[in-house]
């Protein structure tokens, strides 16, 4: 006789899951005794916020065709959840987040660990489910995993109640289509409108396309930049479309927004027309959109209507997949000499580039992350925390066929470690490498154990400055150098922290030191960590 | 600019709080909100009345879409639909003004529905505004006990 736990695990087998990452606790109990005897592996990360983001990185690491999934407790185990939950629906990740639930005869009685996790994740989640019935297990799953990966991506939450898992049933069926009638996101773009999009190209002299992580999401990477190539359009991105098209290619100028680079932030008000693609124009990319949009036309493409027109006025909407939009666009030929716009545009790169004066003392955080970024794997993952770091990344990461994961949306400090535990897992064979302040690497630096049990061989890169970077740039600017609450005084010595972990380490106190040490660190795929120290005072801008 | 939407919603637990907390989340204004069954016992109407810019209008219909439990959403103006709106008010009365009120009543349409030897419970089934008007300009005198409305249902006229 089965249960209802032994269907949860056949439903996910039925998906292909290999991996799942959680913490147990009673009202899961259930589903992870069938986990035991079951080939998924079940990944132990030391808080359930990083389930979440271990999730995230795996479903990231791949192309996102098998969302990732974890598994977690009812009460705290649940909320903990709620920031990883919340960060993977600001970048649009899609995962299947399981939660246990007290007995269903008990909710809403206010019994030990029990929250209403469907209700307080509501605006976080693409969809969620309290399963009340056994029966409704196998549909659920089914519909869970096809919300998830469709149209505008995002997570999705099963909450199970541990008599639910509990409950016997005498076979099981998965089901083979998913009926909802609710729900058909549109794939294909609208004929008309891409004509419509055709012509304006033909009559615009200085197009830009802005490539943000929708491009990702749809693996239409290929196709958008097939398409540009084909008829020579610059393209920037922003952060979350950072790889769209590889850094050092000719047609890419950098990422968009107050973080920025000056000359695509140019490029941008400088166009005659715009492509926004898969991109929300959301403030940290676009800061006014009314002002971007004017006296040009913008075409914006995105699976989701609602992003259309949500913050600024496009000239032509195109609701779509954008993979399948480009397919599209690339059966039209059409006269276009963009070549002056162009070499404006590569004049404005080399006059607008960013200049600092690093302090010979320390580590150049723009010189490390380019030489870093330089020195790793042409196929490498690499992932940026939140922070100065994120920004020093954003604007020094060379990638090429490699991937660049950060959370752009909801910026959750801690991100990095935890997700490129996923990333790896996932993609065994790359070189996975996160990179992290000192702030973000104490938010989750307990998943370093997580790595070492799982022989989950990960590299992480810490910046170390003594202090929450970004905010006290932010306090420099703003605050009349007022540091409040922002000093790192504390910090464990990380040479010891790292041999108490068991894994290996170095140090690097400046310039000279970075090119060997990064080859070390580099040189076998096994677990390290490289602390760089940068100067304090260091800003990004 | 006030809109209508006429939403078809599965009729399961939550969808309310769903919609509810849609709009508040995104700062949409709800000025009215009324819930109920249709012929299709799985699918329950929301009629909202809501208001706002042209782009906020176009949001929230977007919005709504978006929602895996909403079915179909419409939207209209006031213009194009029949509104109508319950409301009940239980007054005070008293030998003097009972006369008035029945005329008041009688005048509008609206039905007394019950009654004690000092208080009265009139039924008014209008347009909001006609229901706005019956309580707060011709009761105005009336010592008012208590008041429920329904918020307004609409449905777009019919067609030839």
């Amino acid at each position: 006789m089965m249960n209802g736990a032994d269907i949860m695990v056949k439903c996910l087998q039925a998906e292909g899951v290999k991996h799942i990452f959680g913490y147990p606790g009673v009202a899961i109990a259930p589903f992870y005794d069938k986990v035991y005897e079951s080939d998924i592996e079940a990944v132990l990360v030391r808080t359930e916020q990083s389930a979440a983001h271990a999730a995230s990185g795996y479903t990231r690491g791949y192309n996102t065709e098998l969302p990732g999934v974890c598994a977690v407790t009812s009460g705290p185990g649940a909320t903990n959840l709620i920031t990883g939950i919340a960060t993977a629906y600001a970048d649009s990740i899609p995962l299947i987040c399981i939660t246990g639930q007290v007995n269903s005869e008990l909710l809403g009685s206010d019994v030990f660990q029990e929250a209403d996790i469907t209700g307080a994740c509501e605006s976080f989640v693409k969809y969620s489910y309290l399963v009340r019935s056994v029966e409704d297990i196998p549909r659920i799953f089914k519909e869970a995993f096809h919300v998830a990966i469709t149209g505008r991506k995002g997570p999705v939450l099963i909450d199970v109640p541990i008599d639910i898992q509990q409950a016997s049933v005498k076979s099981f069926k998965y089901p083979e289509t998913v009926e909802m009638r609710t729900y058909k996101p549109t794939v294909k773009g609208n004929g008309a409108q891409l004509k419509k999009v055709i012509k304006e190209l033909e009559k615009a002299k200085r197009p830009i396309i802005c490539a943000g992580g929708g491009v990702l999401l749809s693996k239409g990477k290929y196709e958008l930049l097939s398409f540009a190539e084909k008829n020579n359009i610059p393209v920037v991105t922003t952060m979350m479309g950072i790889s769209v098209v590889p850094t050092d290619h000719p047609l890419c100028f950098g990422m968009v927004g107050n973080n920025g680079k000056v000359y695509a932030n140019k490029a941008m008000n400088e166009a005659d027309l715009i492509m926004m693609v898969g991109a929300r124009v959301a403030d940290r990319a676009i800061s006014q959109p009314d002002l971007i949009t004017r006296n040009k036309v913008m075409v914006h493409i995105d699976v989701d209507p609602a992003e259309i027109g949500k913050n600024a006025g496009p000239t032509i909407p195109l609701v779509g997949d954008v993979r399948h939009i480009f397919d599209e666009l690339l059966t039209y030929d059409f006269e276009s000499d963009y070549s002056a716009w162009i070499k404006e545009l590569n004049d404005n790169k080399v006059a607008l580039a960013r200049k600092r004066n690093p302090n010979p003392e320390f580590v150049d955080p723009a010189g490390f992350i380019s030489m870093l970024s330089h020195k790793m794997a042409k196929d490498a993952i690499y992932i940026a925390d939140v922070g100065q770091n994120q920004i020093w990344s954003c604007d020094n990461v060379c990638i090429r066929e490699g991937k660049f994961m950060t959370t752009g949306g909801m910026g959750t400090m801690g991100y990095s470690i935890p997700a490129a535990i996923g990333a790896k897992c996932r993609r065994p064979e790359r070189q996975v490498v996160a990179v992290c302040g000192d702030g973000a690497f104490q938010m989750s630096m307990c998943e370093l154990a997580t790595a070492r049990q799982h022989n989950i061989p990960i590299k992480v890169v810490v910046l170390t400055n003594g202090f929450l970077g970004m905010v006290r740039e932010y306090q420099h600017f703003n605050y009349n150098d007022r540091y409040s609450v922002v000093r790192l005084d504390g910090n464990p010595d990380l040479e010891k922290l790292a041999s108490a972990y068991d894994i290996p380490f170095v140090r690097v106190r400046n310039d000279a030191e970075a090119s060997d040490a990064i080859d070390e660190f580099l040189r076998e795929d096994s677990s390290y960590i490289m602390e760089a120290v940068i100067d304090p005072m260091d800003i990004v801008r | 600019m006030k809109r209508i939407y006429s939403i078809l919603v599965e009729n399961r637990s939550g969808v309310l709080m769903k919609v509810a907390g849609l709009f508040s989340r995104r700062c949409f204004n709800i000025d009215s909100l009324a819930v109920g069954e249709t012929e299709d016992k799985n699918v329950s109407r929301m009629t909202i009345v809501s208001s706002g810019d042209q782009r906020t209008i176009e949001q929230i219909e977007k919005q709504l879409n978006k929602k895996l439990d909403i079915i179909k959403v419409k939207t209209f103006e006031e213009s194009v639909s029949i509104n109508r709106e319950l409301m009940l008010v239980k007054v005070k009365y008293n030998r003097n003004n009972r006369r008035d009120i029945m005329e008041i009543c009688e005048m509008m349409k609206a039905e007394v529905v019950d009654a004690s030897d000092n208080q009265m419970l009139i039924q008014l089934c209008d347009t909001p505004e006609r229901t706005s008007v019956f309580l707060n300009k011709m009761l105005k005198g009336v010592s008012i006990v208590e008041v429920a409305r329904t918020g307004m249902l609409a449905l777009q006229k019919c067609v030839e």
